[in-house]
């Protein structure tokens, strides 16, 4: 139903409608008013049939979503930043198990300094984790992305985290499509698990596996994990035909054709840039935009062909690694192998600092004449940061 | 598109009065965003919410920076920050308070500045100084950007009736209260 609605709202109401069995909650910002959501539709009976869990701690949280998920249950959580850290030896259990947890993770920078505000430094630190991530561009695909991602996670028995913006998208109150109960149904079929925990039908999972076997494991995870880069575009194109939207897959282009600058993005921040990108193809700059909704597995070929005709890629990114600079452009690298593509970095948004229209504009204008440096750091006090760095090194 | 930043402190409702306005454009079939500005709220500190009103859809991220209106709903935020930041040269502000432009000390008025003394009007309709509905009411008869309409409908699905009513009857009165005051043309 069409309403104007918290992104946490759409998003607690779509993930009830997926008929969840247990919920493990604990609160942190900005994630919260997702699972208080959840909390009030089990308090007030709509949501039957699934129990919540309110759990000492993060490390609880996903440790009980193993438990759960391991005994045949569909199950649910949802955290951010230092929440997901604190969880994080269960993080890599629950991909390694093979369990179809599906987690929210309300894109947040981690500290220190304590921030409680935007970026996407927490799950990009768990990138490697062999879950499945997708990130949503707007409340609309974080709500459409959260019905697919069970539906993906269990047609391949691997967790999947779906990433929305913190504040940006969680705490923004504007039009949703909330999927209906009969789509979802329709959708997605109930959970079937692969392995059950069953006290009447003792089975062992996650026993120790030594050096002659391990190396197999994670090479077979590696492939399964890989399999989700067909089944992603087979589960959007599904979704399409029952709900009449167009809501995730691997990456999505914007005024691609022609275009010699192509900027590469994830999340929230596509729409600001392609309202820029908007007003300098009216100034006939060939300039396009790529969006990257799956990035575990990383779409490679996906991002490939969208990149074939392009002179110049710039991957603006809302998280580094400290030491070298870009994550998301590292990956987009393995695209560009043997082309003779340049790629730009712009690291912006951390931290929360807004991303404008006209930073944006100022940094592309330069881009698209190659008069950037390899990495930028968007509106960066460089005065600022430089007599810092000389008081504390001298 | 119409932007709006709305200035009050934490407790006033500041984010709600932003998702009313965004339900009211939305109740009018129009696309609509509203979104606070993510601090870290504590009862009384100033707080700033948007809302962005446009006829298709919305895609920009960013904090409104040039507002078309501006919704003070605390008069004493005036001394501490410089609530007019950006305001457009047409724009439209619209204060909570008892004492009028000329008083408050703002030179540059115009016929589009308006105070409204919205805590009393809630006090009599509410019981409470809660000043949202008055101000959402002043502000649909001040730039006609909604209507009065569209407002009590958007008050009738955040609450539940009884405090709809009390709201709808304090947004009504300060929608004629505005009307009257404002020139057609302003």
């Amino acid at each position: 139903m069409l309403r104007q609605v918290e992104g946490s709202k759409a998003v607690a109401d779509t993930v009830a409608a997926c008929r969840p069995q247990v919920i493990c909650a604990y609160p942190i910002s900005p994630q919260t008013h997702i699972v208080e959501g959840l909390s009030q539709l089990v308090k007030n009976g709509s949501l039957e049939g699934c129990e919540f869990i309110n759990v000492e701690s993060e490390f609880a949280a996903m440790s009980v979503a193993i438990g759960a998920s391991a005994t045949g249950a569909r199950t649910y959580t949802a955290t951010a930043s230092q929440g997901l850290l604190y969880m994080v030896e269960a993080v890599y259990n629950a991909s390694g198990l093979g369990l179809p947890i599906v987690m929210t993770v309300a894109n947040r920078a981690i500290g220190a300094p304590i921030n409680i505000w935007n970026d996407h430094s927490d799950s990009m630190s768990q990138r490697d984790s062999g879950w499945i991530q997708l990130y949503a561009e707007t409340n609309q695909e974080a709500a459409d992305l959260h019905v697919q991602a069970f539906k993906i996670a269990e047609d391949l028995s691997l967790p999947v985290m779906v990433c929305m913006d913190g504040f940006i998208l969680t705490h923004a109150y504007e039009r949703v499509d909330v999927p209906e109960q009969t789509q979802i149904d329709k959708f997605l079929p109930p959970f079937v698990p692969r392995q059950v925990l069953d006290p009447s039908n003792p089975v062992s999972i996650g026993a120790m596996v030594g050096p002659e076997a391990f190396t197999e494991v994670k090479y077979m995870a590696h492939m399964k994990n890989q399999l989700a880069l067909e089944i992603i575009p087979k589960v959007a194109k599904d979704f399409q035909e029952i709900f009449g939207r167009s809501s995730g897959g691997l990456v999505r282009g914007y005024k691609l054709d022609g275009a010699d600058t192509v900027v590469i993005a994830l999340g929230s921040i596509l729409g600001t840039i392609k309202d820029v990108v908007d007003e300098m193809v009216a100034a006939d700059i060939a300039i396009g935009v790529l969006g990257i909704i799956a990035f575990r597995p990383f779409p490679t070929e996906a991002v490939r062909a969208a990149l074939s005709k392009a002179k110049r890629v710039i991957v603006l990114e809302k998280a580094f690694q400290i030491g070298i600079g870009g994550i998301v452009i590292e990956n987009v690298r393995t695209s560009l192998r043997g082309s003779s593509i340049k790629d730009y970095t712009v690291i912006a948004g951390l931290g929360g600092r807004p991303i404008t229209k006209d930073s944006l504009r100022r940094y592309l204008d330069s881009a698209i004449v190659d008069g950037v440096e390899d990495l930028t750091f968007l509106d960066l006090d460089q005065e600022l940061a430089d007599s810092e760095i000389l008081r504390e090194v001298w | 598109m119409f932007q709006v930043r709305i200035h009050g402190r934490g407790g006033q409702g500041v984010v709600t009065a932003a998702e009313l306005l965004a339900q009211s454009a939305f109740d009018e079939k129009r696309f609509a965003q509203a979104f606070p500005s993510f601090g870290s709220e504590r009862t009384g500190a100033p707080v700033v919410a948007f809302c962005r009103i446009a006829d298709s859809e919305i895609r920009v991220r960013e904090p409104i920076m040039f507002p078309d209106a501006i919704i003070i709903q605390d008069s004493t935020l005036l001394k501490q920050i410089d609530v007019f930041a950006g305001l457009k040269n047409d724009g439209y502000a619209l204060i909570n308070s008892t004492r009028t432009f000329e008083q408050l000390g703002i030179a540059d008025n115009n016929a589009r500045f308006i105070t409204v003394p919205a805590t009393a009007m809630a006090m009599v309709h509410l019981g409470r100084p809660v000043p949202n509905a008055v101000l959402l009411g002043a502000f649909a008869a001040l730039t006609k950007v909604i209507s009065l309409h569209s407002v009590t409908d958007a008050i009738n699905v955040k609450f539940k009736p009884k405090i709809a009513a009390s709201n709808c009857a304090a947004a009504t009165a300060a929608y004629e209260y505005v009307f009257a005051m404002v020139p057609a043309d302003a």
